[in-house]
């Protein structure tokens, strides 16, 4: 769906649309790119700046793309006391990326949230739309193979690229 | 332990609550003539977007305005000017979810439950290192203890009780001999937390209050709004000093020892100054994680403070890592593994750790295979 047909599904123009056209946008575009936040002013008649003010100040808004795995780290009281500050340095030292930031090869993005809602299975990551309960350090590393393999799978074959190119 | 749930969008989750709404209308019970009695309600969902701050009443107000969710002062009240300047009530969904139950069973049966200031019951989210995890639900007064022990199943086998963490992020901790006391609104007050989000976090001997302090400081200063100056600049200088007891000399400055006495000193003043002078309940309870941990647990802090120790080893910096050289056999996984490359020693021989450039992180520890390594 493209940014019209987003900001087509709200003809209303009042204030309150905002968070809303935000969330939808950030559902089909994967993130807020810089032409939706100043299509999304133009619709609301707000200056870009507001948009910009509103986006950034909620936790759930991103401004880069994901990776294709995007490994979510729940950052919450019941997983910090049960390790999750480690399983983070983790992620951290096998991916070399920061949270916020996608490794280079576009596989990966990673993101701390405050409780992903399942404290009992603490702690807890999601990569995609894959739970994982009571992580520890040590499986990061198996947890990470396991989709770069999937990846290697899903990526077209020698001959499939030769056919396609023939 | 690794689980796999079926797949699953945050957006199915909606569509429940958008089919419950349906199934409602289409019953007669929401809309414009409800059971052909007049009356008339309709229910609307407004997803939130992440900010701890929008669960206070006003700056909630502001969100669904599409404002950034920032408190104003009260009054005015939301009861006189709320949600787009009209009169507005603001409950949590518990307590609507209280009300069939209130109108089923009478007031006086609801309040028969409870104690004489808080009626009723209340559900709490059992979590952290306790047998048993989940949602509970007990008539208010009951004891701490009941529901930790009894319900929860108490900690883990082998692991000793430290603490409980009760009412979220603007909650407090409180040590095994306050278990005793009744869950309720005024009884909680009293020792420094709160019911709060009925959230309870479990610790055993594993946890370090300063660290547990410095994780609610660290959450909460990054949460604040920015609105008003006492919480702003409070917390972060709160939060600085709880790095500070953590920090190891090795990333200390020359003054750092005198900054972490004076910060020591210094922060029951600075928590109760941002009390004081806050605009909304976020930075007002602030003070909790800090004050009821140091209330309770003073000798940890001051172990960090003076001794530059982590009794619970927990703080990486204050950790000395060492490895027993009859114990080791020289597989250099270890050198291998140490992000600090603090760790020397030729193959097949004993290796040693460098305090000066050890992080502390710990991946020496779990990498050995032969248990050499030695934390204090
Ligand atoms: C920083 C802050 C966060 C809050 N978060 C929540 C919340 O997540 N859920 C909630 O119901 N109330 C929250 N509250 C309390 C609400 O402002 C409000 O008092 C409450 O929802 C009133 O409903 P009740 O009387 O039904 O409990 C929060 C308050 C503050 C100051
Ligand atoms: S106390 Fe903190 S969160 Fe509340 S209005 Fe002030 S800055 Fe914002
Ligand atoms: S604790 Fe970490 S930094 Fe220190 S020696 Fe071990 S691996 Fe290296
Ligand atoms: S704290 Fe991690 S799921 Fe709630």
């Amino acid at each position: 769906m493209s940014i019209e047909q987003v900001l087509a599904r709200h003809p209303g123009r009042s204030r309150d649309h905002l968070i809303p056209l935000l969330q939808e946008l950030q559902q089909e575009l994967g993130f807020l790119s810089r032409p939706a936040i100043r299509q999304v002013a133009e619709h609301l008649g707000l200056p870009a700046s507001k948009v910009w003010g509103v986006a950034t100040f909620y936790n759930q808004f991103r401004f880069q793309p994901r990776g294709r795995f995007p490994v979510v780290v729940c950052r919450g009281t019941a997983c910090h006391v049960k390790g999750s500050a480690a399983v983070l340095a983790a992620l951290q030292h096998e991916l070399k990326i920061e949270p916020g930031a996608t490794t280079r090869d576009g596989l990966f993005s990673l993101e701390v949230v405050a409780c992903i809602g399942a404290c009992g299975l603490a702690p807890v990551i999601a990569v995609g739309d894959d739970y994982h309960a009571g992580v520890t350090p040590q499986q990061v590393g198996r947890i990470l193979a396991d989709c770069r393999r999937r990846a290697a799978e899903d990526a077209p074959t020698k001959a499939a690229v030769e056919e396609a190119l023939a | 332990m690794l689980r796999r749930t079926p797949r699953r969008k945050p957006r199915s989750r909606r569509r429940w609550h958008e089919r419950a709404i349906t199934q409602a209308r289409d019953c007669g019970l929401l809309g414009a003539d409800i059971l052909g009695s007049g009356r008339r309600l309709e229910v609307k969902i407004k997803q939130g977007a992440g900010a701890f701050v929008c669960g206070e009443e006003t700056a909630l107000i502001h969100s669904i305005e599409g404002q950034r969710g920032m408190p104003r002062p009260r009054p005015p009240y939301p009861v006189t000017r709320g949600l787009f300047g009209r009169p507005t009530v603001i409950n949590n969904v518990e307590t609507m979810a209280n009300l069939p139950g209130l109108f089923r069973m009478g007031p006086e049966a609801f309040a028969a439950l409870g104690t004489a200031g808080s009626k009723g019951t209340k559900v709490f989210a059992l979590s952290g290192q306790i047998s048993r995890t989940g949602l509970v639900e007990v008539a208010m007064g009951e004891p701490l203890r009941r529901i930790v022990e009894e319900i929860g199943g108490g900690v883990p086998e082998g692991h000793v009780f430290k603490a409980v963490q009760i009412g979220g992020p603007s909650g407090g901790c409180l040590p095994g001999p306050q278990l005793d006391i009744p869950v309720d609104y005024e009884s909680l007050k009293t020792v420094g937390a709160m019911v709060g989000s009925g959230g309870l976090v479990v610790m055993d001997e594993r946890a370090c209050m300063v660290d547990v302090a410095r994780y609610f400081m660290d959450f909460i200063q990054r949460e604040g709004c920015g609105k008003c100056i006492p919480c702003r600049e409070g917390t972060r200088q709160l939060l600085a000093i709880l790095d500070s007891l953590g920090r190891g000399r090795r990333r200390e400055e020359p003054a750092g020892a005198l900054e972490r006495f004076q910060g020591l000193i210094s922060l029951e003043r600075l928590a109760r100054v941002i009390q004081d002078s806050s605009l909304c309940g976020l930075g007002q309870s602030a003070r909790n994680p800090v004050l009821s941990t140091l209330r309770w647990f003073r000798a940890e802090y001051e172990a960090h403070a003076y001794d530059r120790r982590c009794p619970a080893k927990v703080c990486p910096e204050l950790l000395l890592y060492e490895i027993e050289e009859d114990l080791c056999n020289g597989c250099t996984v270890c050198a291998r593994k140490c992000p600090a490359e603090a760790i020397v020693g030729s193959r097949k021989s004993p290796h040693h750790i460098i305090a000066e450039k050890c992080r502390g992180c710990g991946s020496c520890l779990t990498a050995c295979p032969s248990g050499a390594i030695k934390v204090s």
